[in-house]
C-alpha cells in the first residue's frame, strides 16, 4: 500500500509525514509525529478529547484524515504554550482545580481557546454550549466553566 | 493499625489551603503520559476478537490463517493460558479476559493478535475462524432469576442460596436487626414500592491501554492505566503462572477510573502476546470495546417496604434487592444491602440481597459500588411517605438520622458521624427556602459510604539540599499527589513547594492496595504523615548528636530541630535543610518510611438537594440548581474535595436521567458509544454548589475521611424525588429519560 | 468471652443465632475460634469478612486487640470503587 506524502504546518512549524489514506489526523499526530497531547476517547467525534484547530476551525482530529492536513495549518495543545509562559486558560485551569484526571484537559483547552478567540466575553451559557462537545467525567464541569470565564475576564483586561 | 487514636486539635498551616497540583503543568500542556501515550522500539499492535453472540459454546477456534498472515507475530486464545487457576475469583477474571468454554456476553474476548500495525491486526482478526454453538441468553435480572431461565453456569451458587432457584442466582445476603413485623405493626402508614435502575458505565474518558514487554528470561514489564498497578501485577502473575517479583508494573497517568480500572482486561492478554511474539505489544481499547467488554455496574430491581408513624418516625424498613452483575458472580448487592438503610437509626430493619448472573459483561466496581441504587429505592420511599403524611422530608430524615451510638443497619455502632450535620446545614441553606416555579420540583436525599483503608507504603526521602520526595504506590486520579505533598509539608513544617510526590512502580515499594474505596487521602495520607514523623525522629537524632545532648532533649517545631527546653542547652535551631546538608557526616542519608495495613477509615454521609424543571411536552428534565452537603472529616485540599462532590453528583445525575445499557432481543448491546450512551455535558448542568462539613475521623491523625464515593450515592434519589414533585407522578425506574417520563405523565 | 454479632446470612448458617460468645483476645484468635467452633461459617470466612470492633472496620490485621467488652460485628467483606 503506497503512502501519501503530506506537507503541512503544525503549531506554526513546517511538518511533513507519510500516512495511509485511511489514517486519521489524530493517528498521525499521535503515532507518527509524537504529539500525544491530543487524546482518543472515542474515535467517533463524541468526546472532544482530540480537539485541534484546522485552519482556524475547531475540529475533532479523529474525524479528519491525515491527508486532509496537506497545505493547511494545524494547532494542537502542544502549541498552546509560548516559551515558558502558560496561556491564561492553562493557568486558570490549574488555579481553579479544573482538572482531576486530566485526560480531557487538552481538548477542553483547545476548544476553550477557540471560543475566546471568537467570543472574548462569553456568558456562562455560551461557554457551556460551546464546550458541550467536550466530555469530562470527573469534574461535573463546574470548575472548568469557572476557569474559562475567569481566563476570559483576565484576557479582556490585558487588552 | 490505627496510628493515632485521637485526632489532634491543631491549627494547620498547609492542610486546608489550595496550592497548585504538582502534575498540573504536564496535564495542561499535553505532556502527561497516559496509558496509550507510551511506545517502545519494535512494538507490535495487539487487538482482540470479540464474540458477537450473547451466549455461545465455543466449539473450535482456527487461528492458522491469521498466524500465517504477513506481519502477524502472535495469536493468542484461551489455550495459551494455564488450564487451571486455583482461586475462583481469579479464574473468573481470566475467563473474562479470554473466554474458555463459552462466550458469555456480546463483546466477550475469544482471541487476540499482535501484528506490525493496526491495519494488519484488524485484517488478521477477520481470518480467525470461531465455530460457535448458539445458546439461549438472558440479560434482565428478574428474568434471569426465573427457574427456567437460560443458565450461564452450573453449580456455582454458594451455600446461602436455597435449593430450587435458578442456576443464575449466585448468593443470598441478609442483614438487619429487630423484628420488622413488630415494627410494621406500629406504623401509621406502610408503603410498598418496586424500583428499577439500569446498568451504567463508569464512563472514564480514557479507554483501557497498556504496553507489555515480556523478556525471554521470564521477566516482564508492563505500562498501563489502572487504579492499582500492584493489583495488576498480582493478578497477571497469577493468571500467567509467574512470580510476582518477575513482573514490574508502572502506572501511567490515569484518565479516570471510578472503580472501572480496579481489575484487568487487556493486561494478561498483552503479556501473553508479547511472550509469544518476543516483542513489546501495545493494546488500546476502542470506545465500543470499553462499553461492550469492560465493567459497567449492576442493574437492579428492588422492592422496599417502609413503615412510618404519623410523626415521621420510621417504625420498620425492609428491602429486597436483586442485582445482576453480568456473567460472573460478585455483583455489589451485598454492599447495596448493607448500605440501603445505613443513614437511619432503626429499631427494626432487614435487607435481603440476591446476586444474579446474566449474559452481560462482568460488572466492575463503580463509585460506592451497590449503594446508589439501594439509596434510590429507600430514599424515594421515605420521600413519598413524608409527602403522604404531610411532613417535611428533611425533618423526617433528621428525626430518623443515625448518630454517634446508633446501631447501624449493617451491624456496628457508629462513632462520631456527620449525617445530622449535613441535614441541618441543608435545612438552613437558602437553597431549601428558594421559591419554585411551575413544572419545577425540589428533591433531597441522603447517602452513605463505608470508606476503606488497606495495605499502603510510603517512602519519604530527604535530599541533600533539603527538598523532600515522597514515593507512594497509589495512582493519582484526582489530585492526590498534591494532598500527599501537603500532608508531608505540614508534618515537616516546610513549604509545600519543597515536597514532590511521585507514584512509584511495583519494584520500588511493598504491596499497595488499589486506589479505591475512597482510601487514598485517608490511608496514603496516614502513611505519609507517619513516614514524615519517622524522618523527623531521625533528624532530631542527628541534631542531638551534633549538639551532644540526649535524643529526647530535641523536639521538631516549625521545620527545625530545637532543644526541648532550657535544660537541653542553648543551641540555635537546625532546619531540615541544615540537617540534610550534613547527613553524610552524621550517619548517612535520611529517610522515613511507613508500611501499614491502614485501619480506622471513617464512614461518610452526604445530603443532596436539587431543583429540576420538567418539560411536559417533551419529557425533558432540566437541572436548575444543585447543592451537595457532605462530611469530609478534614478537607486536605478543599478544591479537590469540592471536585469529588461535584463529579459524583453529576455522575449520579447522568445515572438518574440519561445513562443506561440498552440490550436488544438479540442480547446485543445497542448503544456502545458516547452518542447513544449519553453522559452529562456542560450544557446540561448548572454550577454544582458544595458545602464541606468537617467532623473529624478519629482514625486519622488529621481527621481525614474518604470523600470520593459518597457523593454518587444520594443524587439518583434526589433527582427522582425532584422530578416526581415537578411532574406530579412518582418515578420508580431510572433513568428518567424523556420517553419514560412522558409515558409516566401520560399514565397519570 | 467476647460477644460477636453476626449478619443475617451468617446467622442463618448456624441456625439463626445472631450473637455468639467466643474466647478471643485478638482478631486472629476470633477468626480461628469461629472457624473451629462453627464449621458452617467456614465458606463465608474463606470468602473473606470484615470485622467491626467498636465501630471501626478491620480487614486483616491478626493482632488487632479485642477487649472482652468490645462490640464485635462480623460484616460481609467490603470492597470499594
Amino acid at each position: 500500500m503506497s503512502r501519501i506524502h503530506v506537507t503541512t504546518t503544525i503549531n506554526g512549524e513546517a511538518a511533513e509525514f507519510l500516512c495511509d489514506a485511511g489514517e486519521t489526523l489524530l493517528d498521525v499526530l499521535r503515532d507518527r509525529l509524537g504529539l500525544t497531547g491530543s487524546k482518543e476517547g472515542c474515535g467517533t467525534g463524541d468526546c472532544g478529547a482530540c480537539s485541534v484547530v484546522l485552519d482556524g476551525r475547531l475540529v475533532c482530529a479523529c474525524l479528519v484524515l491525515g491527508a486532509e492536513a496537506e497545505g493547511r495549518t494545524v494547532g494542537t495543545i502542544e502549541g498552546m504554550t509560548t516559551g515558558e509562559a502558560l496561556h491564561p486558560l492553562q493557568r486558570k485551569f490549574l488555579e481553579h482545580a479544573a482538572l482531576q484526571c486530566g485526560i480531557c484537559t487538552p481538548g477542553f483547552l483547545v476548544a476553550a481557546k477557540a471560543l475566546l478567540e471568537r467570543t472574548p466575553d462569553p456568558t456562562e451559557e455560551e461557554a457551556r454550549y460551546w464546550l458541550a462537545g467536550n466530555l469530562c467525567r470527573c469534574t461535573g464541569y463546574d470548575k472548568i466553566i469557572r476557569a474559562v470565564l475567569d481566563a476570559a475576564a483576565e484576557m479582556r483586561e490585558a487588552h | 493499625m490505627a496510628l493515632d487514636s485521637k485526632t489532634e486539635a491543631r491549627k494547620f498551616k498547609i492542610v486546608g489551603t489550595r496550592p497548585l497540583r504538582p502534575d498540573g503543568i504536564d496535564k495542561v500542556t499535553g505532556r502527561a503520559r497516559f496509558g496509550a501515550d507510551m511506545s517502545a522500539p519494535g512494538m507490535l499492535v495487539g487487538l482482540i476478537l470479540r464474540s458477537p453472540h450473547p451466549h455461545a459454546r465455543i466449539r473450535s477456534i482456527d487461528t492458522t490463517r491469521a498466524e500465517s498472515m504477513e506481519g502477524v507475530h502472535a495469536v493468542v486464545t484461551r489455550a495459551d493460558f494455564p488450564a487451571f487457576v486455583e482461586d475462583e475469583a481469579l479464574a473468573d477474571v481470566l475467563d473474562n479476559c479470554m473466554a474458555g468454554e463459552k462466550a458469555l456476553y456480546d463483546g466477550h474476548a475469544v482471541a487476540a493478535v499482535a501484528a506490525t500495525s493496526g491495519a494488519v491486526a484488524r485484517a488478521a482478526l477477520k481470518l480467525i475462524e470461531v465455530e460457535y454453538e448458539l445458546l439461549a441468553h438472558v440479560t434482565d435480572v428478574d428474568e434471569a432469576m426465573r427457574p427456567d431461565a437460560p443458565a450461564l453456569h452450573e453449580d456455582r451458587a454458594d451455600e446461602t442460596v436455597p435449593a430450587g432457584m435458578s442456576d443464575n442466582v449466585m448468593a443470598r445476603h441478609e442483614f438487619g436487626h429487630g423484628d420488622i413485623d413488630a415494627g410494621f405493626a406500629k406504623a401509621d402508614r406502610v408503603l410498598e414500592r418496586s424500583y428499577r435502575t439500569e446498568a451504567t458505565h463508569q464512563g472514564y474518558i480514557e479507554p483501557h491501554a497498556c504496553l507489555a514487554t515480556f523478556g525471554s528470561d521470564g521477566q516482564a514489564d508492563l505500562w498501563c492505566c489502572t487504579q492499582g498497578h500492584y493489583m495488576v501485577r498480582n493478578t497477571c502473575a497469577a493468571i500467567l503462572g509467574m512470580e510476582q517479583g518477575r513482573l514490574r508494573v508502572t502506572a501511567s497517568e490515569i484518565g479516570g477510573g471510578f472503580g472501572g480500572k480496579t481489575t484487568v482486561f487487556l493486561e494478561p492478554v498483552a503479556l501473553m502476546l508479547s511472550k509469544k511474539a518476543g516483542r513489546p505489544v501495545k493494546m488500546v481499547m476502542g470506545r465500543a470495546e470499553v462499553f461492550r467488554a469492560t465493567g459497567p455496574t449492576a442493574s437492579s430491581s428492588i422492592d422496599v417496604r417502609i413503615g412510618m408513624a404519623k410523626d415521621g418516625r420510621i417504625t420498620a424498613g425492609f428491602a429486597e434487592l436483586r442485582y445482576q452483575g453480568g456473567a460472573y458472580p460478585g455483583s455489589p448487592v451485598d454492599m447495596g444491602s448493607m448500605s440501603a438503610f445505613a443513614p437511619y437509626d432503626l429499631e427494626h430493619v432487614k435487607t435481603v440481597g440476591w446476586d444474579v448472573v446474566t449474559n452481560r459483561p462482568k460488572q466492575a466496581a463503580y463509585r460506592a459500588p451497590g449503594a446508589p441504587m439501594a439509596a434510590f429505592a429507600v430514599e424515594s420511599a421515605i420521600d413519598e411517605l413524608a409527602r403522604e403524611l404531610g411532613l417535611d422530608p428533611l425533618e423526617v430524615r433528621l428525626k430518623n438520622a443515625a448518630r454517634e451510638g446508633t446501631r447501624a443497619s449493617y451491624g456496628p455502632t457508629f462513632p462520631a458521624i456527620g449525617l445530622e450535620a449535613t441535614l441541618r446545614k441543608a435545612k438552613d441553606h437558602p437553597h431549601w427556602s428558594a421559591p419554585l416555579g411551575p413544572n419545577q420540583g425540589r428533591g433531597v436525599a441522603c447517602g452513605f459510604w463505608f470508606n476503606f483503608g488497606g495495605d499502603t507504603c510510603v517512602s519519604l526521602n530527604i535530599t541533600p539540599d533539603g527538598t523532600v520526595t515522597v514515593s507512594e504506590g497509589n495512582p493519582d486520579i484526582g489530585g492526590s499527589r498534591a494532598s500527599m505533598s501537603m500532608m508531608a509539608a505540614e508534618e515537616l513544617g516546610i513549604p509545600y513547594e519543597k515536597v514532590r510526590t511521585i507514584i512509584a512502580d511495583t519494584g520500588a515499594l511493598g504491596q499497595n492496595d488499589v486506589t479505591d474505596g475512597s482510601r487514598v487521602t485517608f490511608a496514603v495520607g496516614l502513611a505519609t504523615i507517619e513516614a514524615a514523623r519517622a524522618a523527623k525522629r531521625e533528624m532530631c537524632k542527628r541534631a542531638a548528636r551534633i549538639w551532644e545532648i540526649e535524643e529526647d532533649a530535641v523536639v521538631w517545631e516549625d521545620g527545625a530541630a530545637r532543644p526541648a527546653g532550657p535544660n537541653a542547652g542553648k543551641h540555635p535551631p537546625m532546619s531540615l535543610a541544615e540537617i540534610a546538608a550534613v547527613a553524610t557526616n552524621t550517619g548517612g542519608p535520611i529517610a522515613g518510611h511507613c508500611e501499614v495495613n491502614a485501619e480506622g477509615a471513617g464512614v461518610s454521609f452526604a445530603t443532596h438537594m436539587v431543583d429540576t424543571e420538567v418539560d411536559p411536552e417533551t419529557g425533558a428534565v432540566k437541572i436548575l440548581r444543585y447543592t451537595v452537603f457532605q462530611d469530609a472529616g478534614k478537607a486536605v485540599h478543599p478544591a479537590y474535595v469540592e471536585g469529588q462532590f461535584q463529579g459524583g453528583a453529576v455522575q449520579g445525575i447522568g445515572w438518574a436521567l440519561n445513562e443506561e445499557y440498552i440490550y436488544g432481543e438479540d442480547g446485543r448491546l445497542q448503544n456502545a458509544g458516547f452518542l447513544d450512551y449519553r453522559i452529562p455535558v456542560a450544557s446540561d448542568l448548572p454550577m454544582i454548589d458544595t458545602v464541606i462539613l468537617e467532623i473529624p475521623n478519629p482514625g486519622h491523625p488529621y481527621g481525614v475521611r474518604g470523600v470520593g464515593e459518597t457523593s454518587i450515592v444520594p443524587p439518583l434519589a434526589a433527582v427522582a424525588n425532584a422530578v416526581s414533585h415537578a411532574a406530579g407522578v412518582r418515578l420508580t425506574h431510572l433513568p428518567i429519560s424523556p420517553p419514560r417520563l412522558l409515558a409516566a405523565i401520560g399514565a397519570k | 468471652m467476647v460477644r460477636v454479632r453476626l449478619w443475617g446470612s451468617l446467622a442463618a448458617a448456624i441456625g439463626g443465632q445472631t450473637e455468639i460468645e467466643v474466647e478471643a483476645g485478638t482478631l486472629r484468635e476470633l477468626l480461628d475460634t469461629l472457624a473451629r467452633d462453627y464449621p458452617a461459617l467456614q465458606p463465608q470466612l474463606e470468602r473473606g469478612v470484615s470485622v467491626a470492633i467498636d465501630g471501626v472496620i478491620y480487614n486483616d490485621d491478626w493482632f488487632t486487640p479485642i477487649r472482652p467488652d468490645s462490640e464485635v460485628v462480623l460484616l460481609a467483606r467490603l470492597k470499594g470503587g
